[in-house]
C-alpha cells in the first residue's frame, strides 16, 4: 500500500536540508494532548494511591481535582482525536513494521543501519499511535461511566466497578505507553524539534524515515525557502 | 471520657458532655497507611433492626431527618410505600417496603425493612476511598464520612456492598447514615433507635445486642419461623447494624438485602493488585527508560546522515515528478 | 378504653379489628410488641386490608368493611356452641339471667316494634320483667325461656360459620381459626384485648359494631381484668378530652346530659335520672347525678345558681332535636338556616363527608371563622384550585375570618389519652406571628358580647350576662384556673358526713374528688369526673411517677386517670365472687376479709363485700349487659346492618337499606349509589406517616407520604386496566377524586354471597393547602349519613367506580 503524502510535509533544500513534518495546528493540538495527558496523569495517580494524593494540591484540593480531571479527560479525548484523524492514515501497518518489530535489539542500540527503509512512521510509533488511540476510548468510556457528577444512574453499580477497574488499568497503560514516548523522542536526537519547530533534518529524516524522505523528494513536494 | 452508650432509651444528660470519639479512637482512616493505633478502645456498639417487630411507621426516617437536619425533597407517589424512592444524600435511611408471599403457607408477607449503612466490621467505602481521612472507622465499630475531606468522586458507593452512599449534587460529597456518631459520642443512642416506638430498633453493645437478637429469635421460632436468625454478615466481618429477620436463610427477599455480601472481587483487585502492579509498571517503565538513556547510546543523527540527505534532495530535485500531483507547498 | 396503654403489656391475646393500630397508634403499638416479645402475646387483625399491622399479625383474617358484627356473633356462637365461655363471669358479672319482657323478637333483620315511617322503633319490649319488689327478675339457671342468654343464644343462631363467609367474605377456615384462638381466652387466666377505633365507629352501625365485641369479651370474662377490656384508640391526642368535658352538642360536661325542650324545669330533669337500682344492694352510682348536676351549674353561674333559680336551669339550653351534630349542622346550613359558623381546630371541607354538600353549605353562610393553628381548606373553600376546589369564587358571598391559633406544642395544659389520663404538658416555644391560645381568643369574644348583651340586652342576656368569670387576667385565663375549677371546690365549709361536728373541707379549699360533691349548692365542680386532678395535692396531671410495683402496669403515679385515678375500669371484676383474682399471677384487686387492696384503686366501694354488691356499678343492675335494653336506638342485640352503600343486599332482609333507624335527611335519599353504577366497596383511612390534615403542613411528613392515592387490589387493577402508580379517577354518586392507583397484593377481591366485591382503599390525608402535592379526600365520595346512635358518618363503607385518568389538569 502507497502512503498518501500528508499533506504540509515537504522538503526545504539546503545545508541541511529541513523536513516540514507538523504543521501549526497538528503541533498546537500535540501540545494540547500533551498537557492534558499529563494533567490526567497526575490528577489521576492522585486518586490511584494515597501516598500519591499530595498532587491534588497542584490543582487546589481534593475536591478539584475530582472536579477537574474528567473535564480534562473531555479535552483530551477531543483533542487526541482531532490529532488522530490527521494521522491515521499514515499509521495504517505496513509489512516492513514486522521487519521493526522482529529487530527490536537493533531498535534499541540504534543500529538503524540494519533495518530497512520506514515511512513517515515505523512500527514503534504506530504501536503507540494505536495504543493511545485505544486506550483513550477505554478511559473515556470508563471514565463517562464513573463520572459521578453526570453519568453515575446510568450504569449499575457492577458495571461501574468493572469501569473503575477497567480505567485504572488503562491509565497505568497510557502512562506506559507515554513515558515510552517521551523517552523514544528524547533518546532520538532531534526529534523534538518536529514538534517544537514542526520540522526534522533531512539527516534525521534520512536515518529513521528514509522512505518518507524519498517519497518527498520523489513527488517533489518542495516548500518555499525560509 | 465514657464508654459506649448502652441504650437508645435514655434521657440527654443535662451536664456538658465530652466526644469520646476523637481522632485518637480510629482504628481506621481512609487513605492512610501510617495511622497511629488507638489510644483506648471502646466498647463495640450495634444498631438492632427487628425487622418481625417493624411497623413500617418510618418515625426512623423522620426522626434521622430531624436530626441530621436534611430536607429530602417531596416527590410523587409511584404506586408504593417507599418514600422517598431510594436513598438520597438527604435521606441516610429508608423503608423498604416488599409485599412476598410466602410459598410455603401462601400467605402474604409484608416484609419492611430499614435500610441504611450496616457499618462494616471491613468497609468496603472505606477500602475504596482515595481521599485521606474522608472515611474512618472508630473503635467502637461507626464508620463514619469525614465530609470535609471527601473529595467526592464516588468510590466508596463502588466499595460499598450494599449500595449506601449517595454524593450530593450540591456539594459533591458523600452522606450516609452516621449511626448517629456525634450522639453515641456523647452517650446517646442513635435518632431513629429512639424515635422507633416498638423498639424495632433498639442500641446497645454490639454483645448485647447479639444476645437480645437470641431472644426474639427464639419467640420468631415458637411462632413458625423456623428459619428466623441474625443477619451479621460476616462476608464483611460482621456489621454492626444487624437485623433479625424471620426468613434469614434468603435475605434477598427483604427489599433485595444481600445473601452474602462481601467487598466485590473487582474493588479488591482495582484497589489491590492493579495498584501495586501498576505502580510497578509505571515505575518499571520509567526506570527502564533512564537506564537506557544513561547506558545506551542516544540515537543521534549523524553528519554522514545529513549529507545524504543533502545528496538525495539534490540529485532529485528539478527533475519531473513522476506522477501528476504537486505539492502548494502550504505550512501551518 | 376500659383499660389503659401500658396494661396491654399484660394481655395474652390482641385482636385488632376496627382500627389499624400499627398505622394510626404507633406509640400506643408498642404495649402490643412488649406484650409479644414478654408474654409471647398472639395479634390477630381482622380488616379488608392486610395493614401495617397485619404485616406484625400471628395471624390475618380479611373481612368485607361493614360487616363485624356478622363476623363477631359468628364469633359468639362459636364460643357458646364449644362451651368455651367464662361461666362464672358471665353468670355473676353480666344480664345473662335477667329476663326480658314477653313480645321481644327479632325477624327479618329487625327487632319488634320497627315503624318504617318515623325509621324508629318502638323500644317498650326491650326491657328487663320487672318483679312485684321493682326489681328486674332473674333466673340464676339460665333455664326460662326469656332470659338474656337464650335469647343471645337464638339470636346467633344463624351466625354460622358458613352464614360468615356469605356476608363477610372470610373464608370460613381463617374465620374458625379466629373463632377458635379468640375462644381460648374464656378461660380465667387467658386474657384477650380488643383494640378498636374508627373502623367501627365510622359505620351506621358504629354502636352495634363495639357492642358486639363488647358482649364477646363479658362472657370470655375479659372485662375488668389486667390484659382485657374494650380498648378504644382515640384518634387525637385529645379526643377523649374531648368527650368527656362535653364538646358535644347533647352533651354537658362528664357524661351528664343537655336537657331537651321537654325538660322544662331541672325536678322534671331529674326525674328520668333518679337511676334506682334494678337488684338489691347494687350500687348504681349514677344516683348521685344531682349532686355533679348541681356542682357544674355552680361553676358555670356561681352566685347566680341558686335553689330558688334551680341552680340556673333556666340558663342551660334545651334541645329540640336529638343532637346539633356535625351532619345535621351543615343540612340546616345547607338549607340556608345558619348565619354563622366557629370552625375551631376543625377542617370539615376535608372532615365531613359529602364534600360537595360542605361547601355548598358554607357558601351559604354570612360569616365563617376559623380558629387554627395552621391553613385549612375549609378557611379557604372560596378559592379556586383548579380541579382540586373548582368553585366559583366571585359567587361566594361568605365572609371568613382566620384567627391563627397556638398549636399543642405552644400551650400548657392537659391532655386525655385513649386511657383516661390526663397529662399535663408545658409549653415547648412561644407562638409566632399573630397566633394566640384558644382561651385568649374565646375570653375577648365572650367579654365583647357580655358587654354588647349589657348595654343592649337582648332576648335572654342572662346565661352570658351571669356566667361565672372570676380570673386572674379576665381577658385570658389561665390553664391553671381553668383545671381548678374542672376540680371543683367547696364555696362553703363542707361538714363531714361520718361526724358533722367536723369540717370536711374548708371554704374555698380544692375538693379531693368527687365523692365530696353536694347537691345543695355548697360545692362547684366542672367536670365531675375530672374532680381529683387538681386537689389541695396539687396538680396531679403533672405527677411523673414511674414506680409501677410488681410491673403491672398500672402506673398510678403517672399522671392523673379519671375516674378518681383509676387505670383500669370494672376491676373488680378481675375477681371472683369470694374476691379472689380469676388469676392470681395478674391479681389486680382481692377481698381481703374487710376490703378491697391490690394495684389499682377499685371500681367499687372499698367496703362493698365480693358476693353482695356487683362490679359494673354505673349500670342500675350493677351487672354489664349483653342485653342493652332500650339504651341503644338500632337494637338490644347487634344485628346484621349492611352500610347504606353495600355491594350486597342484606342476607337478613334484601329490602333494608343500611341501618333502618339510622337518620337520613330528606336532601340525601337521591344521594345513596347503588351496586350495579357502583360497583366497588370503599373503604377510607389514615396513613401512620400523616396525623389527619395537619402534616402536609410538614415537609418531613410531606416527604415520607407525598401524594394522594387509592389501593386497589392486583385484580381489580387488571378489570380496569389500571398501571401501578397511574392515575386513576374513583367516583361516587356525590363525587369524584383523581388519585394514584396503588396496586397490592395486601388487598384482594372478597367473595360475599356468590359475588366478587373489590374493595378500594382511600386514606384521608390530602387537600388543596400545605407542603404535600394537592391532592383529595374520601369526603368528596362518602355518603352524608352517620350512626343511628351518636351520628358519626359512615367513613368506612361506601361504593365507589373506577377507570383510569390523567393527571388532574390535564384533558383527557
Amino acid at each position: 500500500m502507497v502512503e498518501r503524502i500528508q499533506p504540509g510535509d515537504a522538503i526545504h533544500p539546503g545545508k541541511p536540508v529541513t523536513v516540514d513534518r507538523y504543521g501549526v495546528a497538528a503541533r498546537v493540538n500535540h501540545w494540547i494532548t500533551a498537557a492534558s495527558l499529563i494533567l490526567l496523569a497526575l490528577s489521576g495517580l492522585a486518586l490511584f494511591d494515597p501516598s500519591l494524593f499530595f498532587l491534588t494540591a497542584l490543582f487546589g484540593g481534593g475536591q478539584n481535582t475530582r472536579a477537574f480531571h474528567p473535564w480534562i479527560g473531555v479535552v483530551l479525548f477531543v483533542s487526541f482525536f482531532v490529532f488522530f484523524f490527521q494521522l491515521w492514515r499514515a499509521n495504517l501497518p505496513a509489512s516492513v513494521d514486522w521487519v521493526w518489530l522482529t529487530r527490536l535489539k537493533d531498535v534499541v542500540t540504534g543500529h538503524e543501519e540494519n533495518l530497512p527503509e520506514f515511512g513517515k512512521y515505523n512500527a514503534g510509533q504506530k504501536v503507540i499511535f494505536w495504543s493511545m488511540a485505544f486506550l483513550i476510548l477505554v478511559l473515556i468510556a470508563t471514565g463517562l461511566m464513573i463520572w459521578e457528577q453526570y453519568f453515575a444512574p446510568y450504569t449499575s453499580i457492577p458495571t461501574r466497578r468493572i469501569a473503575v477497574l477497567a480505567h485504572a488499568i488503562s491509565a497505568v497503560l497510557i502512562i506506559c505507553v507515554f513515558i515510552l514516548h517521551v523517552y523514544a523522542a528524547i533518546w532520538t536526537r532531534g526529534t523534538l524539534r518536529a514538534m517544537t519547530r514542526g520540522s526534522v533534518t533531512g539527516g534525521w529524516a534520512w536515518r529513521h524515515h528514509r522512505k518518507w524522505l524519498r517519497e518527498l523528494v520523489g513527488q517533489r513536494k518542495i516548500g518555499p525557502a525560509e | 471520657m465514657s464508654d459506649s452508650p448502652r441504650t437508645a432509651v435514655s434521657n440527654p444528660p443535662t451536664q456538658p458532655m465530652v466526644s469520646n470519639l476523637g481522632p485518637a479512637d480510629l482504628i481506621r482512616r481512609s487513605a492512610t497507611e501510617d495511622l497511629p493505633p488507638p489510644q483506648r478502645q471502646l466498647t463495640p456498639v450495634a444498631k438492632l433492626i427487628d425487622v418481625s417487630k417493624c411497623i413500617g411507621c418510618k418515625a426512623c426516617q423522620s426522626a434521622c431527618v430531624e436530626w441530621n437536619d436534611t430536607t429530602p425533597a417531596v416527590g410523587e407517589n409511584v404506586g408504593v410505600y417507599t418514600n422517598p424512592h431510594d436513598l438520597t444524600e438527604n435521606m441516610f435511611t429508608l423503608m423498604r417496603f416488599t409485599e412476598w408471599v410466602n410459598p410455603s403457607t401462601d400467605n402474604l408477607e409484608w416484609l419492611i425493612r430499614k435500610d441504611g449503612c450496616m457499618h462494616c466490621a471491613d468497609p468496603g467505602c472505606l477500602k475504596a476511598c482515595p481521599a485521606p481521612g474522608a472515611i474512618v472507622q472508630y473503635t467502637n465499630g461507626i464508620v463514619d464520612f469525614i465530609h470535609e475531606n471527601c473529595i467526592g468522586c464516588g468510590y466508596c458507593v463502588k466499595g460499598c456492598p450494599f449500595n449506601i452512599p449517595r454524593i450530593s449534587k450540591a456539594d459533591h460529597r458523600a452522606y450516609k447514615c452516621t449511626l448517629c456518631s456525634d450522639r453515641v459520642a456523647v452517650g446517646q443512642g442513635p435518632a431513629c433507635a429512639k424515635a422507633c416506638p416498638t423498639q424495632a430498633i433498639v442500641f446497645g453493645t454490639k454483645e448485647d445486642m447479639t444476645r437480645h437478637a437470641e431472644g426474639r429469635i427464639a419467640d420468631l421460632k415458637s411462632r413458625g419461623y423456623a428459619n428466623a436468625g441474625l443477619y451479621d454478615p460476616p462476608g464483611v466481618g460482621g456489621t454492626h447494624v444487624m437485623y433479625v429477620l424471620h426468613h434469614n436463610d434468603k435475605p434477598h427477599i427483604y427489599a433485595d438485602l444481600p445473601d452474602n455480601p462481601r467487598i466485590s472481587p473487582v474493588v479488591q483487585t482495582w484497589k489491590g493488585l492493579t495498584k501495586y502492579v501498576g505502580l510497578a509498571a509505571m515505575g518499571f517503565m520509567a526506570a527502564g527508560s533512564l537506564i537506557h538513556g544513561v547506558f545506551a547510546r542516544p540515537n543521534r543523527v549523524s553528519k554522514e546522515d545529513e549529507e545524504s540527505a543533502e545528496k538525495l534532495v539534490e540529485t532529485t530535485i528539478g527533475q519531473p515528478v513522476p506522477e501528476a500531483s504537486s505539492s502548494n507547498g502550504e505550512r501551518g | 378504653m376500659t383499660n389503659s396503654w401500658t396494661d396491654i403489656r399484660n394481655t395474652d391475646l390482641v385482636v385488632v379489628m376496627g382500627g389499624n393500630a400499627a398505622e394510626a397508634h404507633p406509640c400506643g403499638f408498642k404495649w402490643v410488641t412488649e406484650a409479644k416479645a414478654h408474654r409471647g402475646a398472639k395479634l390477630i387483625v381482622v380488616d379488608p386490608r392486610y395493614t401495617r399491622t397485619a404485616s406484625v399479625s400471628d395471624f390475618y383474617a380479611p373481612i368485607r368493611q361493614g360487616t363485624d358484627i356478622a363476623f363477631l356473633l359468628g364469633v359468639i356462637k362459636y364460643c357458646i356452641d364449644n362451651d368455651k365461655v367464662q361461666w362464672e363471669y358471665t353468670k355473676a358479672f353480666t344480664n345473662a339471667s335477667y329476663i326480658v319482657k314477653e313480645g321481644f323478637g327479632y325477624s327479618d333483620g329487625l327487632f319488634t316494634g320497627y315503624d318504617e315511617e318515623k325509621r324508629d322503633y318502638n323500644r317498650t319490649t326491650w326491657d328487663y320483667e320487672i318483679g312485684e319488689d321493682g326489681f328486674a327478675v332473674t333466673d340464676p339457671t339460665l333455664q326460662h325461656p326469656r332470659c338474656v342468654w337464650n335469647l343471645l343464644k337464638q339470636h346467633v343462631a344463624v351466625y354460622t360459620p358458613e352464614m360468615v363467609e356469605r356476608i363477610c367474605g372470610t373464608p370460613r377456615d381463617k374465620f374458625l381459626r379466629v373463632a377458635q384462638m379468640i375462644s381460648e381466652c374464656s378461660s380465667p387466666t387467658k386474657t384477650m384485648t380488643s383494640m378498636y377505633a374508627l373502623g367501627w365507629t365510622q359505620h351506621s352501625h358504629g354502636a352495634q359494631n363495639i357492642r358486639a365485641m363488647a358482649m364477646l369479651q363479658l362472657i370470655l370474662g375479659n372485662i375488668g381484668v389486667r390484659g382485657g377490656g374494650m380498648n378504644a384508640l382515640r384518634g387525637h391526642s385529645n379526643i377523649q378530652g374531648l368527650t368527656d368535658i362535653g364538646l358535644m352538642s347533647h352533651l354537658l360536661t362528664g357524661y351528664l346530659n343537655m336537657p331537651t325542650e321537654q325538660e322544662t324545669d331541672f325536678e322534671i330533669y331529674m326525674r328520668s335520672r333518679q337511676f334506682r337500682p334494678l337488684r338489691p344492694g347494687q350500687t348504681s352510682y349514677w344516683q348521685n347525678y344531682r349532686k355533679f348536676m348541681v356542682s357544674f351549674q355552680k361553676a358555670m353561674w356561681g352566685d347566680a345558681a341558686t335553689a330558688e333559680n334551680q341552680w340556673g336551669y333556666e340558663f342551660l339550653p334545651k334541645l329540640d332535636v336529638p343532637a346539633y351534630d356535625v351532619l345535621r349542622m351543615f343540612e340546616l346550613m345547607g338549607a340556608g338556616r345558619v348565619n354563622g359558623y366557629f370552625c375551631q381546630g376543625f377542617n370539615p371541607m376535608l372532615a365531613f363527608p359529602n364534600r360537595g354538600k360542605i361547601t355548598a353549605s358554607l357558601s351559604k353562610l354570612k360569616f365563617l371563622v376559623t380558629m387554627d393553628p395552621l391553613e385549612t381548606e375549609t378557611a379557604r373553600f372560596w378559592e379556586n384550585h383548579g380541579e382540586y376546589n373548582e368553585v366559583d369564587t366571585r359567587s361566594i358571598q361568605t365572609e371568613v375570618f382566620q384567627l391563627p391559633t397556638t398549636c399543642f406544642a405552644e400551650e400548657e395544659g392537659s391532655l386525655t389519652n385513649s386511657g383516661r389520663w390526663l397529662q399535663w404538658h408545658w409549653a415547648g416555644g412561644s407562638p409566632p406571628g399573630e397566633a394566640k391560645h384558644d382561651t385568649w381568643i374565646m375570653a375577648q369574644i365572650f367579654l365583647r358580647m357580655r358587654e354588647l348583651y349589657r348595654k343592649e340586652g337582648g332576648a335572654f342576656p342572662d346565661p352570658i350576662l351571669n356566667l361565672s368569670w372570676n380570673y386572674h387576667d379576665p381577658n385570658e385565663p389561665e390553664p391553671e384556673e381553668l383545671a381548678k375549677e374542672i376540680n371543683g371546690r367547696a364555696l362553703t365549709d363542707l361538714s363531714d358526713p361520718a361526724d358533722p361536728s367536723r369540717v370536711q373541707v374548708a371554704a374555698g379549699k380544692q375538693l379531693l374528688n368527687f365523692s365530696q360533691l353536694r347537691d345543695d349548692g355548697s360545692t362547684m365542680c366542672g367536670v365531675w369526673i375530672y374532680s381529683g386532678c387538681w386537689n389541695e395535692a396539687g396538680n396531679n396531671m403533672a405527677r411523673r411517677g414511674t414506680e409501677d410495683p410488681d410491673g403491672t402496669g398500672a402506673y398510678l403515679n403517672w399522671s392523673f386517670a379519671w375516674p378518681l385515678n383509676r387505670r383500669t375500669l370494672y376491676n373488680r371484676a378481675s375477681a371472683d365472687l369470694q374476691g379472689r383474682p380469676w388469676d392470681p399471677s395478674r391479681k389486680l384487686l382481692e377481698w381481703d376479709g374487710t376490703k378491697w387492696t391490690g394495684y389499682d384503686v377499685p371500681d367499687i366501694a372499698p367496703t362493698a363485700r365480693p358476693d353482695q354488691v356487683m362490679p359494673f356499678i354505673m349500670n342500675q343492675e350493677g351487672v354489664s349487659r349483653l342485653f342493652t335494653r332500650g339504651m341503644l336506638r338500632d337494637g338490644p342485640f347487634p344485628a346484621h346492618m349492611e352500610p347504606f352503600e353495600s355491594p350486597v343486599p342484606n342476607v337478613m332482609n334484601p329490602r333494608m337499606r343500611g341501618n333502618p333507624v339510622a337518620r337520613v335527611f330528606q336532601s340525601d335519599l337521591s344521594q345513596f349509589g347503588n351496586a350495579d353504577e357502583f360497583p366497588f366497596a370503599a373503604t377510607s383511612y389514615r396513613l401512620t406517616e400523616h396525623f389527619h390534615y395537619w402534616t402536609k403542613h410538614n415537609r418531613v411528613n410531606a416527604a415520607l407520604q407525598p401524594e394522594f392515592f387509592v389501593e386497589i387490589s392486583e385484580e381489580l387493577a387488571a378489570l380496569r386496566q389500571v398501571v401501578n402508580g397511574g392515575w386513576v379517577r374513583v367516583w361516587s354518586k356525590r363525587g369524584s377524586v383523581k388519585a394514584k392507583a396503588v396496586v397490592t397484593k395486601r388487598i384482594r377481591p372478597l367473595n360475599c354471597d356468590g359475588r366478587v366485591v373489590h374493595v378500594v382503599g382511600i386514606p384521608l390525608h390530602w387537600g388543596f393547602v400545605g407542603a404535600a402535592k394537592k391532592g383529595f379526600g374520601p369526603n368528596s365520595l362518602s355518603p352524608f349519613v352517620g350512626d343511628a346512635n351518636i351520628e358519626t358518618p359512615e367513613y368506612k363503607a361506601f361504593l365507589v367506580n373506577l377507570e383510569p385518568t390523567t393527571a388532574p389538569g390535564v384533558q383527557s
